[in-house]
């Protein structure tokens, strides 16, 4: 069920990413941040704060056991 | 000479950090090639992340800005935030998994475990060493053509160039040329990765990624101090006409190759040194930071780059002809700060950059042809952990070498770094067989070998259209678009319709494998 949650969202990110709204948009966010670039930032740390998310709720806790239970080495 | 003080500082630090790491080094084959899969959640981020990152991210990304405007955030950066963290959340880790039950070293022995095919190795081989390649020629080019206009005027009786047709003294006399500058970057990359193997190349990239992030984000402060602050750069920019539109998209690229883009990232997936990486870690958890930070990283990196080089849209103007965009950095560094300590920690940061890439590629090399050919040839008990790493460092020895020598006889042509372009389009298209390897378990070898086919068929075709073929009179250096679209997205359709189709076509893998690769 995660997994299915987390791959939806990360759909949803992709379609965020393309912002056709700020195509044109020549405005300055801060007075010197274009407004293209501005969206792109935000999107940045949303990414992040979506992976942390993830990490926190969505781990492979099944493969890491898996991994651990028997190695060659 | 202050500039190139640092530069000599730096690279002699380098030199250091690897004869530190080899004093760690325990003396069998797991710890010179995958650092005994003890590298922790730090050095993985740094390690990865310098790795990912080239000098294109610093020198690439400020001209790119310059050409096509603040799209190329979105474009380039912000696309590689979401995928490359997903690529390892989704693929590094269950790669890493398998890597370390079975005891792999190189994605061939994976992949022949994986589909029960010896000869699917030895297909794999030469077409991920020859991807390789030009990734690396593209490295040791670049490092060589930063440090001759870096140094130019230092050493005007050594390397004397003559004075340009105009009368005009030209503007890279004294400078390092690229085939010493190229070289002395080999020697030491090979000294840290000779010694120390994967560890020498995990420390170093560390370090590398430290110096090229904090030079980066001094070399802005910097600019935009002295353009008068951060709205005085960006209000100069709205105000000239060749700038303004580089605020926006409109006019400087499509919506549909804005899209296709996201498909580029997906070559990390198939890195066959990222796969190196990932299994050096200590465990599963070793990745969380790296998914979480590397879209934070990858920003800290492109803003300031990407801001500076619309800045020097407003700046400087249109370039003359026969100025590459590439120069933009180095010319707003050299116009607005005027000072040398400066200089050389942007030039220190824009080596990091590449080396941390070079080192990586370098060693993957030398661990695929000892694994790979060598011991699957005559045998693993055959050599002592000690023979292998001799082979390994044979092998480094020779690309390192074979590299340097390819780079000084193609420095000048024109096609070099449009390689670096068509070398990720390449991997991108082979993501659908590692994605289906670790995902789907009707995967099959002919599915396998279909997907390697369409790509490499569909990369030769393209490939040939943009590079090779000659072009009509009159046709200019726009990237090449396919329907509007990135190449990439093409290969990737057809590689993944190849391997689903066929797949489905032929007898479903056995029980074992299936078994034997997923929890």
């Amino acid at each position: 069920m995660r997994s299915k949650v987390v791959v939806l969202v990360f759909f949803i990110f992709a379609i965020l990413h393309h912002d056709v709204w700020n195509w044109d948009d020549r405005s300055l966010w801060l007075g010197f941040l274009p407004a293209g670039l501005g969206y792109h930032v935000v999107y940045s740390l949303v990414v992040g704060i979506f992976w942390y998310l993830v990490t926190r709720f969505a781990w492979p806790h099944a493969t890491e056991a898996w991994a651990e239970k028997s190695s060659p080495e | 000479m202050t500039t190139f003080y640092i530069l000599v500082g730096y690279l002699a630090l380098l030199m250091g950090l690897g004869l530190l790491s080899s004093r760690f080094f325990k003396g069998t084959s797991a710890d010179f090639f995958v650092v005994s899969r003890s590298v922790g959640s730090f050095l993985l981020l740094m390690s990865i992340f310098g790795t990912t990152m080239t000098g294109f991210a610093i020198v690439g990304s400020t001209a790119k800005s310059y050409t096509d405007g603040v799209g190329v955030y979105g474009l380039m950066a912000s696309w590689s935030g979401l995928m490359h963290s997903a690529v390892f959340f989704a693929v590094g880790i269950k790669l890493w998994a398998v890597g370390k039950r079975y005891g792999y070293m190189t994605q061939c022995e994976y992949f022949r475990d994986r589909f029960e095919s010896d000869r699917l190795g030895y297909v794999l081989f030469p077409i991920l060493v020859l991807l390789v390649i030009p990734y690396l020629l593209v490295g040791v080019i670049a490092a060589g053509k930063f440090i001759q206009p870096t140094t130019a005027g230092l050493f005007p009786e050594l390397f004397p160039m003559p004075n340009l047709p105009n009368g005009n003294p030209h503007p890279l006399n004294g400078g390092i040329p690229p085939a010493v500058g190229g070289g002395v970057i080999c020697l030491i990359v090979l000294f840290y990765v000779f010694f120390g193997g994967l560890r020498g190349a995990v420390w170093a990239n560390t370090f590398q990624t430290i110096v090229f992030m904090g030079t980066g984000v001094i070399a802005f402060y910097m600019i935009s101090k002295n353009l008068g602050g951060l709205k005085a750069a960006s209000e100069a920019v709205a105000a000239s006409d060749f700038g303004a539109e580089r605020l926006g998209r409109e006019g400087m690229m499509s919506k549909l190759q804005f899209l296709s883009y996201c498909f580029v990232p997906l070559s990390v997936g198939m890195f066959p040194h990222l796969f190196q990486h990932w299994l050096t870690a200590k465990s599963a958890k070793s990745f969380k930071l790296t998914v979480v930070a590397f879209p934070i990283f990858i920003m800290i990196v492109w803003v300031p780059c990407v801001l500076i080089g619309v800045w020097a849209a407003g700046y400087l103007g249109p370039l003359d002809p026969g100025q590459s965009p590439n120069s933009v950095l180095g010319r707003m560094v050299g116009q607005l700060v005027h000072s040398p300590v400066l200089t050389g920690l942007v030039g220190a940061g824009v080596l990091a950059a590449i080396m941390s890439s070079l080192d990586s590629q370098f060693m993957c090399l030398g661990t695929m042809f000892t694994n790979d050919i060598v011991m699957k040839k005559y045998g693993a008990d055959r050599f002592t952990d000690r023979q292998k790493i001799w082979i390994a460092r044979g092998f480094i020895l020779f690309v390192v070498g074979s590299t340097y020598l390819l780079a000084i006889a193609l420095q000048d042509s024109a096609h070099v770094f449009d390689l670096g372009v068509w070398c990720f389009s390449g991997f991108a298209g082979l993501f659908p067989l590692v994605f289906a390897s670790v995902y789907w378990k009707r995967v099959t070898l002919p599915g396998a070998y279909a997907c390697i086919l369409s790509t490499a068929m569909a990369w030769g075709y393209l490939f040939y259209h943009d590079i090779l073929a000659v072009k009509p009179a009159g046709a200019g250096d726009e990237e090449m678009l396919v329907f509007g679209m990135m190449p990439v997205a093409i290969i990737i359709a057809l590689s993944t319709v190849s391997l689903v189709v066929v797949s489905l076509l032929t007898k479903k893998p056995s029980e074992a494998i299936i078994r034997k690769f997923f929890v």
